[in-house]
């Protein structure tokens, strides 16, 4: 079991939730961060620009068992990626997942998720 | 000896403050200044319902979009602001041309400012007085403010800000003026089709203006599978706050006096708006076992859009009935805008141009006074001037989203769309608390 964690552009996430969707996977996690990577965007205030040092990213979390984990990296490539490839695109990371329990039935592992 | 000077001051205040009395002009004409204290009062409290709207508004779109929904408001304000003092306020009540009116002296209100035009005439009890015409324009110039900002509800979420600007303009030009002047200003419904407030000049034609642009322009990315939800009902909530509360000076200073049907627009205003909200949370708690503070809201701005064709012309019991009707269907249009799936946002038409018309109808088998030509006479005459609103609105409306959707660009681009009004048109964030620093 894997627990993909992906940080995205805010506007991606419905392209990226609509790709998952066609990929099967429909389990997630979703919370709105801020974070900081390569990229910098441009605000106004009053007459400046201004380039906010942390800005608003989306952050996917999602559970799975070992087969779908390239499934859903596919799949959220696909959707998050603006065009060719932009700074700013976002990162995934794939942690090992030790244990995975519903909490209605005390499932464990695999069929859990 | 202090106290005894004071006494005396302050009975002396007391008398000036308590018995206002009117002012003599120069040429003995005389100001009637309780009435216009209550026009400058509605004037402001006309113009409060604009950011009113944009809070109702703003809160109802996705928080990318908060800032851009409200930005259509508040530039409702500055662009209205400006072109109803150069030449809306001459082409609505100038001298009548057929379409348009026009007259030179109203021209940036040069003539209006002091002088001869600076007086203009209402009978108070019987006496010939006056109130100061800038007071009368500028009230008049608040209604047209709001109504393009009505309309950026059908098509929220999706349109660029430079072609929303000159749409207004356009708009307010030839689609608001027109009917203002038709129906106000002396133009050919002028006297026949009763429209206290704006019914017909405001809603109705808002209500169509948003139906066409929201059809022509399409859907929002994702409509109506991708949920979107509200980002703040609680702005939303005190928004529709703002609203009923500025209605008073909406409808109730439609009656450009102080006196007794000032008093009964008050009156209905107050009762259709309540009536409104009433219907429909009884409504949504028989059909959704749950009444919501968003169909609280909705019901409470049908009651205030239904009666404000009828405002000074029916009793309380009229503005119940109308303002019960007119939730009932309202709620129901929304319901066949589900079933229709076309994306009137922010139910434009839905509210205002349903409300417009059950009002506008309506209130031909509620009136107080029935006039001579009966009923069925004024009924029809109602039928006109909707049939002429919303047929002009429409048509005028469709030829200018069509040229401004050509010429400069009036929907968004998709990636635009997707990362939201706010950082894409503006260069802002709405909820900066949203951000960790």
């Amino acid at each position: 079991m894997k627990l993909i964690t992906a940080i995205i552009q805010p506007q991606k996430l419905d392209e990226v939730r609509e790709e998952l969707i066609k990929s099967e996977i429909y389990r997630i996690t979703v919370s709105r961060c801020t974070g900081r990577g390569q990229a910098e965007t441009i605000d106004l205030y009053r007459g400046q620009e201004v380039a906010p040092d942390l800005q608003p990213k989306v952050r996917l979390d999602i559970a799975c068992n070992d087969e779908w984990v390239d499934v859903a990296v596919q799949a959220i490539l696909r959707a998050a990626r603006h065009g060719e490839g932009e700074v700013g695109d976002g990162k995934i990371f794939i942690t090992p997942l030790e244990e995975c329990i519903r909490i209605r039935t005390d499932e464990r592992g695999g069929k859990a998720i | 000896m202090s106290r005894t000077l004071w006494a005396i001051s302050f009975i002396l205040v007391f008398c000036t403050l308590a018995f206002p009395q009117p002012v003599q002009a120069s040429d003995g004409v005389t100001i009637d200044t309780g009435t216009t204290a209550w026009m400058l009062t509605s004037t402001a409290l006309v113009l409060l319902m604009v950011p009113g709207l944009a809070m109702f508004y703003g809160g109802l779109v996705r928080t990318k979009n908060v800032l851009g929904t409200m930005m259509h408001s508040f530039a409702a304000m500055a662009i209205i602001g400006v072109l109803w003092v150069v030449c809306g306020y001459a082409m609505c009540f100038g001298k009548s041309f057929g379409w348009m009116g026009w007259d030179w002296q109203y021209f940036f209100l040069n003539g209006i400012d002091h002088g001869e035009g600076a007086r203009y005439s209402i009978e108070v009890n019987g006496h010939a007085m006056v109130i100061p015409t800038l007071v009368f324009a500028m009230f008049q110039g608040k209604f047209a403010i709001i109504t393009p900002a009505l309309i950026a509800g059908a098509f929220a979420e999706r349109v660029r800000f430079r072609g929303y600007c000159i749409f207004i303009a356009l708009w307010s030009l030839l689609v608001y003026n027109p009917l203002a002047h038709w129906v106000w200003g002396g133009g050919f419904l002028t006297g026949k089709a009763i429209d206290f407030a704006g019914g017909t000049v405001i809603h109705i034609s808002a209500g169509m203006a948003g139906l066409v642009t929201a059809l022509y322009l399409g859907s929002r990315r994702g409509y109506p599978q991708t949920a979107m939800h509200p980002n703040n009902l609680v702005m939303t909530l005190m928004g529709a706050g703002l609203l009923w509360v500025g209605w008073f000076g909406f409808n109730a200073g439609s009656s450009v006096a102080s006196g007794f049907q000032t008093a009964q627009a008050l009156t209905v205003t107050q009762t259709a708006a309540a009536a409104g909200a009433l219907t429909w949370i009884l409504i949504e708690g028989i059909h959704l076992r749950k009444a919501t503070s968003l169909g609280l809201v909705s019901g409470i701005l049908a009651g205030l859009v239904a009666i404000t064709p009828a405002a000074g012309d029916v009793q309380p019991y009229g503005a119940v009935i109308l303002g019960a009707v007119a939730a009932c269907c309202c709620y129901c249009a929304i319901q066949v805008k589900n079933k229709l799936s076309y994306d009137d946002s922010l139910d434009v038409f839905g509210i205002h141009g349903i409300a417009g018309i059950v009002g506008a109808i309506g209130l031909s088998f509620l009136l107080r006074d029935v006039p001579e030509h009966g009923v069925a006479s004024q009924l029809w005459y109602q039928v006109q001037g909707v049939v002429v609103s919303i047929v002009y609105a429409a048509i005028v409306t469709l030829v200018l989203v069509v040229i401004v959707e050509k010429l400069f660009r009036f929907r968004m681009e998709q990636a635009n769309e997707m990362a939201g009004m706010d950082h894409s048109l503006h260069g802002e964030h709405g909820y900066g608390l949203l951000n960790l620093n």
